[in-house]
């Protein structure tokens, strides 16, 4: 996408945010699993700061493009850069050569990634869920990552949990803790995969919340997600996949009101009414 | 009858027995902390390595599980001089008994590791950790818990596997009940008493095995810590129970 068709794009009424340069650059994206072509020439820009939902029915490739744009699964071609990094690569004299494992998880540190199913750490405990990376990843001290922990902790409303287990918490309260993890390591863009579909109902708003709240803090973030509440008040913008390909993508008002593609239409009338 | 208590009481505490059965405990436990580290680098080399690395390990595996570990012992201390090789009989003792052990403990430390969920790989490779820290910091302290209570059958079978070792002159309690047969030709009371030390010593190991286990049994976290799950869960029995109040 260019940078023309992006300032045509009106900003959100909820805030006065300015939008900066590209943070992230997918271009061109192939991936497949074996014979199942998965991504199919995907591009997409996100600049920084801005709030991109991704919508699209189960099996379109939204897990699959953020898997790739963090580096958990390899890209068969295009480019995708994020945070400054060509991820998975390095650029030797005009050519491109492939990084090994350690070097892929220095680019990785990042991006922070949030699941479905939360994925928290088990054998530990919540602060030291949210401590482990910088403290012995980075070699940051360790008082000094505490005090950061806790002041995540109060910010996602978990303040008397920094000694829990995560099979003490509920689901609404795991991935909070979840997001303050990955927020631990001060990424510069935050990827969401459906991250509230694993929840009973009544917690899915304390996730979203926290999610709106970090939108409006600035941070740049990729989020699949179907809750279209949420898309409304943060989105700067929405994104539908189908099979494979981005075929519709508008800012949230066009998006659901006048959109594009017949997918879209399609994907809308399904979702809004049940 | 030609059984003599008197001289099956004095094998028991006999000061060769004694020795031979401390034998046998330290050269189970070196056995089994060389065989687990061996263990540990063929399931990584199986799971994680090149092509190279991986048929090595498969080799590896297949060798030592399909062949008896007396033959293994013999050829070690009695066959490698042959080619210039020359180990004493400890050495040979303990690294036979660690290598066949090490054959064994790769599938379980394999299996073990394949038992954590994918999730955590996903969650620490997100943060930025190399393979070695999600390995050491997330993996294997959970794996941990899949793998004791085989470690520890295993451990029960490396007490009495080192009898093999006899064949080798290893002096532990096999031999020791060996030489005692051979000079009072009191063969029975001998060999009785090796059996009773073996079953004293696997007897004190399951005892220690049950409380390991009963450790790692315990979900992770304090003991007091009741699972979100089972709290709403016993809410919700309580409400039921409940008299419901008349209007
Ligand atoms: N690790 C994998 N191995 C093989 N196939 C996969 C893998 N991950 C995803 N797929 C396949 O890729 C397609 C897209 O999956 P995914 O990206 O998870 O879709 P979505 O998140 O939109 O539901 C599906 O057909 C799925 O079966
Ligand atoms: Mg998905």
């Amino acid at each position: 996408m260019t940078v023309e068709q992006d300032q045509e794009l009106p900003p959100r009424p909820s805030d006065t945010r300015t939008l900066g340069d590209p943070i992230v650059m997918i271009e061109n994206v192939q991936k497949s699993f074996g014979d199942n072509h998965v991504l199919k020439d995907v591009s997409l820009s996100v600049r920084k700061g801005e709030v991109v939902v991704i919508c699209g029915r189960s099996g379109s490739g939204k897990s699959t493009l953020l898997r790739c744009i963090d580096q958990l699964e390899s890209i068969d071609g295009g480019t995708i850069r994020a945070a400054g990094h060509l991820m998975g690569f390095r650029e030797a004299n005009g050519k491109r050569v492939a990084l090994r494992d350690s070097q892929i998880a220095k680019q990785q540190r990042d991006l922070g990634m949030v699941f479905q199913n939360f994925n928290l750490f088990p054998h530990v405990s919540v602060i030291e869920n949210i401590t482990m990376a910088p403290v012995r990843i980075l070699k940051r001290n360790v008082a000094e990552v505490r005090e950061e922990a806790r002041a995540l902790l109060r910010r996602v409303g978990l303040p008397d949990k920094e000694n829990a287990y995560p099979r003490q918490l509920s689901g609404g309260q795991q991935q909070r803790v979840a997001i303050a993890r990955a927020l631990a390591m001060k990424p510069q863009v935050m990827l969401f995969d459906e991250p509230t579909s694993a929840l009973d109902p009544e917690m899915i708003s304390e996730v979203l919340d926290v999610m709106v709240d970090l939108s409006t803090q600035g941070m740049t973030m990729i989020v699949v997600t179907h809750e279209m509440g949420f898309a409304r008040a943060a989105a700067d913008r929405v994104i539908l996949m189908h099979d494979g390909q981005v075929v519709e993508e508008a800012p949230p008002e066009k998006f659901f009101t006048n959109p594009e593609s017949e997918h879209t239409t399609l994907f809308l009338s399904k979702i809004l009414h049940h | 009858m030609n059984w003599s208590w008197e001289i099956f009481f004095s094998y028991v505490t006999n000061g060769l027995m004694l020795q031979g059965a401390w034998t046998t405990v330290w050269l189970s436990v070196i056995s089994m902390a060389l065989g687990l580290g061996l263990g540990v680098l063929a399931a990584m080399m199986k799971m994680y390595g090149n092509r190279t690395l991986r048929w090595t390990a498969e080799f590896y595996i297949w060798l030592f599980r399909g062949t008896p570990v007396l033959i293994q012992l013999v050829i070690i201390y009695t066959g490698l001089p042959q080619l210039g090789i020359r180990l004493t009989v400890i050495e040979s003792a303990i690294l036979g008994l660690a290598l066949n052990e090490g054959a064994y403990l790769a599938e379980i430390i394999r299996s073990g590791i394949m038992s954590v969920d994918k999730g955590q790989t996903d969650a620490s490779r997100a943060v930025g950790m190399t393979w070695r820290q999600r390995m050491w910091l997330v993996i294997l302290p959970q794996a941990t818990r899949t793998i004791i209570p085989p470690l520890g059958n295993q451990f029960n079978g490396m007490l009495k596997t080192t009898s093999l070792a006899s064949v080798i002159s290893m002096e532990e309690l096999m031999r020791m009940a060996q030489m005692l047969a051979q000079t009072q030709f009191r063969v029975l009371e001998a060999y009785t008493c090796a059996a009773l030390w073996y079953l004293i010593l696997v007897s004190i190991w399951s005892v220690i095995q049950v409380r390991i286990e009963a450790r790692y049994e315990k979900p992770f976290g304090p003991d007091e810590a009741v699972s979100f799950d089972a709290k709403k869960a016993r809410r919700a029995a309580f409400r039921k129970s409940k008299p419901v109040k008349e209007a």
